[in-house]
């Protein structure tokens, strides 16, 4: 296969996954192109964060049919690390705590393992730290340890500028950020499609993070499928209007949420994110 | 012994070749030789270590054949030079290299001996006999009195009330005599308003021995101890060693070890805070490979009001190893507003790896602030999968988390020298760990092939 003939393109196709022995994911279908920006926005346990650990291979999530293909990659093929290396980049909602381990020493043994110089990867690394205005002592701090919500989240901005991935999953990247790290961070995700050609999926309950970061398209999810697909003005239709009108519209017959408690991670709690869904 | 008794007990446990004869032909001053007789003359009474009783539940005592070990009566006459690179230890206020229980070479600077320090065997020691026991009542078992009946020349550190070295002093402890019983001895004493740096490194050739050293360290008023033991002994090493810090008044011990050598390496630290204010911060981390077993048994022992220990022991198991960790904080009446913590985690790295954590409070008074913690989990998931999110690969990441897990014990080291040669000891073995991950990974795709042929 020449280089020419492969389609640039994260593709989704009747993605089905289960959690343990609930089903979660009922075949979602999404393509994102480079430089494109996708949002993903649902009630909660519709599946958003399911689907962001599935594309990335988190242990406890199983597919059970479909395909993602990265670049004509078959992503399900591939270990965790592979698929990093292959240009998948997913920020966590809740970025792992790893005593001992600083961001800086996770760049660089990236950068080793995809047969890349470590040389130069401090100045990257700060460079990245002042681009989103955060202090660059954090590059050498152990990863996210006695962080702050809105400082892990921007940990995770500076990997993702640093590993150079060419699609980016954002899973609820605006949770716990301020305003002025929210702009910081939005403005950066932006900068990163228009100059790298970045795909971007970006899993949001909030239509706030939009207003910087201009999707190409809206998909909503609910019940483990995309039920509509829209412009930005979906987005704002959802804010002002909720989840119910939009998906009666859509013709969904959209159950509880299951409730699903995923492996590994923790649900923020009443509290923790002060632009939760107010569905939910 | 009656003949009686001696059936009774079980195979091994007869001390045969430890004799009154070699332990009255060692050398010393007149006050060691009677410490050495009596407790020779006390030894058929003293309680047989049983794997039934707590402080030895685990243990591989029961494995301990002591005919098969000899105590020496005199240093082996040898023309090898023990040679060890120090160089990264730069500027040292002495070292002293102890080898299979005798003196072999002392060096002192010069700044050292101007300020009143003394390194050097016990029995040239001034009042070496009043070290002897300073910082324990009595042995603690078996082993305790072996080496107090055949310790044949133990080492005294001296540093004077107020003298304050910045240099370590390093104690080469070498163990190079085959089917041998190894009795080395460090007498510290720390005095008050005293700081200093002792640095233990316990090495050996590949024998099959029984090494027993003795630790004992007295920390005098608002005197500032800080301790290291490396234990780097060869894989056939049976150790059962014993570490007794007492500090006083506004004192302060700072001990760090590193345990990662021995068939079976035992190590029992005993943390006495008898004065006001005394603080005791223990870390400790171990590494087991193959079928080692790595014991360590601790004692928080809070005697004086407003005292503080912080223990921390951390410990990686891979292959067959096994470890074991019992800690008791113990709070006497006396003891109020004490502040105790302590904290053992260990990471399995292999399915048949296995380790023991048992923390044990005894509180005899209110107003304190305690608390024990421990896990014993294999590498957290979690946080593999958030590197390997990354592109880190799976060895890689799993190496990273492992380095990460013994950094805050590395971080209490008291020479960067030690902390590098944790490191590299570390290093090491995740070197071996990646070599054989990656023969295995090669074995089964071997057998595949066969089967499918």
């Amino acid at each position: 296969m020449s280089a020419s003939t492969v389609e640039r393109v994260l593709r989704i196709e009747g993605l089905t996954a289960r959690v343990g022995e609930t089903d979660i994911l009922h075949g979602v279908d999404l393509e994102v192109r480079p430089g494109e920006v996708h949002a993903v926005m649902g009630p909660n346990g519709s599946g958003k964060s399911t689907l962001s650990h599935v594309l990335m291979g988190r242990p406890g999530y199983e597919v059970t049919g479909g395909s993602v293909t990265l670049d004509g990659v078959d992503l399900l093929a591939l270990p965790t690390w592979q698929r990093a290396r292959a240009g998948l980049f997913l920020a966590l909602q809740h970025p792992t705590e790893v005593p001992g381990v600083s961001l800086e020493s996770v760049v660089s043994e990236a950068a080793r393992a995809a047969g890349r110089s470590t040389e130069g990867i401090r100045d990257l690394l700060v460079a990245e730290a002042n681009r989103i205005g955060f202090d660059e002592r954090f590059v050498s701090r152990p990863m996210n340890v006695d962080l702050s919500g809105g400082e892990k989240k921007r940990n995770e901005m500076l990997m993702m500028g640093s590993l150079e991935p060419k699609y980016a999953v954002l899973d609820e990247i605006d949770s716990g950020l301020d305003v002025d790290a929210l702009a910081a961070v939005s403005r950066r995700v932006q900068e990163a499609t228009e100059e790298d050609g970045l795909g971007v999926l970006a899993i949001t309950h909030f239509s706030r993070l939009l207003e910087v970061l201009e999707p190409d398209q809206v998909h909503v999810l609910a019940a483990g499928r995309i039920q509509a697909v829209g412009g930005p003005e979906l987005a704002e239709r959802l804010e002002a209007e909720g989840y119910a009108g939009v998906l009666a519209e859509a013709g969904a017959s959209v159950g509880l949420p299951t409730g699903v408690s995923h492996p590994g991670t923790h649900e923020a709690g009443f509290g923790e994110d002060p632009f939760a869904d107010p569905l939910a | 012994m009656r003949e009686a008794d001696r059936l009774d007990r079980p195979r091994g446990t007869a001390l045969n070749a430890f004799s009154a004869d070699v332990s009255a032909g060692l050398p010393g001053p007149d006050w060691l030789a009677t410490i050495r007789r009596s407790t020779l003359d006390g030894l058929d009474a003293v309680e047989r270590p049983d794997a039934d009783e707590e402080v030895w539940r685990y243990s591989r005592v029961g494995e301990i054949d002591f005919d098969r070990y000899t105590p020496l009566k005199r240093q082996r006459a040898s023309d090898t030079v023990v040679q060890r690179d120090l160089s990264a230890y730069g500027e040292m206020a002495a070292v002293v290299v102890v080898r299979n229980g005798w003196v072999v070479e002392t060096t002192c600077s010069s700044d050292a001996v101007d300020a009143g320090v003394y390194v050097g065997p016990v029995g040239d020691a001034p009042d070496g006999e009043s070290l002897f026991g300073a910082a324990m009542d009595a042995p603690v078992d078996l082993f305790g009195h072996l080496n107090r009946g055949f310790g044949p020349e133990p080492v005294a550190v001296v540093v004077p009330d107020g003298v304050r070295l910045e240099a370590p002093i390093v104690v080469v402890v070498l163990t190079d005599a085959d089917g041998a019983a190894v009795f080395p001895r460090v007498l510290v004493r720390c005095g008050d308003d005293a700081s200093a740096t002792v640095v233990e490194l316990h090495t050996s050739t590949d024998v099959d021995s029984l090494v027993i050293p003795v630790l004992e360290a007295t920390v005098g008023r608002s005197g500032h101890l800080r301790h290291a033991l490396v234990q780097e002994l060869g894989p056939r090493v049976f150790q059962l060693g014993h570490q007794a810090f007492r500090v006083g008044q506004s004192g302060r011990i700072d001990a760090f070890a590193a345990a990662l050598g021995g068939d079976y390496a035992r190590t029992r630290t005993d943390c006495r805070l008898v004065g006001r204010g005394a603080e005791g911060r223990l870390a400790t981390a171990y590494f087991g490979e193959d079928d080692q077993t790595l014991d360590f048994r601790t004692f928080q022992d809070h005697a004086a009001p407003d005292t503080r220990s912080e223990l921390l022991f951390k410990g990686a198991l891979d292959g067959a190893s096994r470890s074991i960790y019992t800690g008791l904080i113990r709070v006497r009446p006396e003891a109020v507003r004490t502040v105790a913590n302590q904290t053992n985690r260990n990471v399995k790295l292999s399915p048949e790896a296995w380790a023991e954590s048992v923390p044990n409070l005894e509180i005899e008074t209110d107003d304190v602030v305690c608390s024990h913690a421990s896990t014993v989990s294999p590498v957290d998931e979690d946080q593999r999968f958030f590197l390997e999110s990354r592109g880190v690969p799976t060895v890689a990441a799993e190496r990273l988390l492992l380095e990460g897990f013994f950094e805050d014990v590395a971080a209490t080291s008291p020479h960067p020298a030690v902390a590098e040669t944790l490191r590299e000891a570390l290093a090491d073995r995740l070197d071996r760990r990646d070599a054989l991950s990656s023969d295995a990974g090669s074995s089964d795709a071997g057998s595949e092939t066969e089967v499918t042929a």
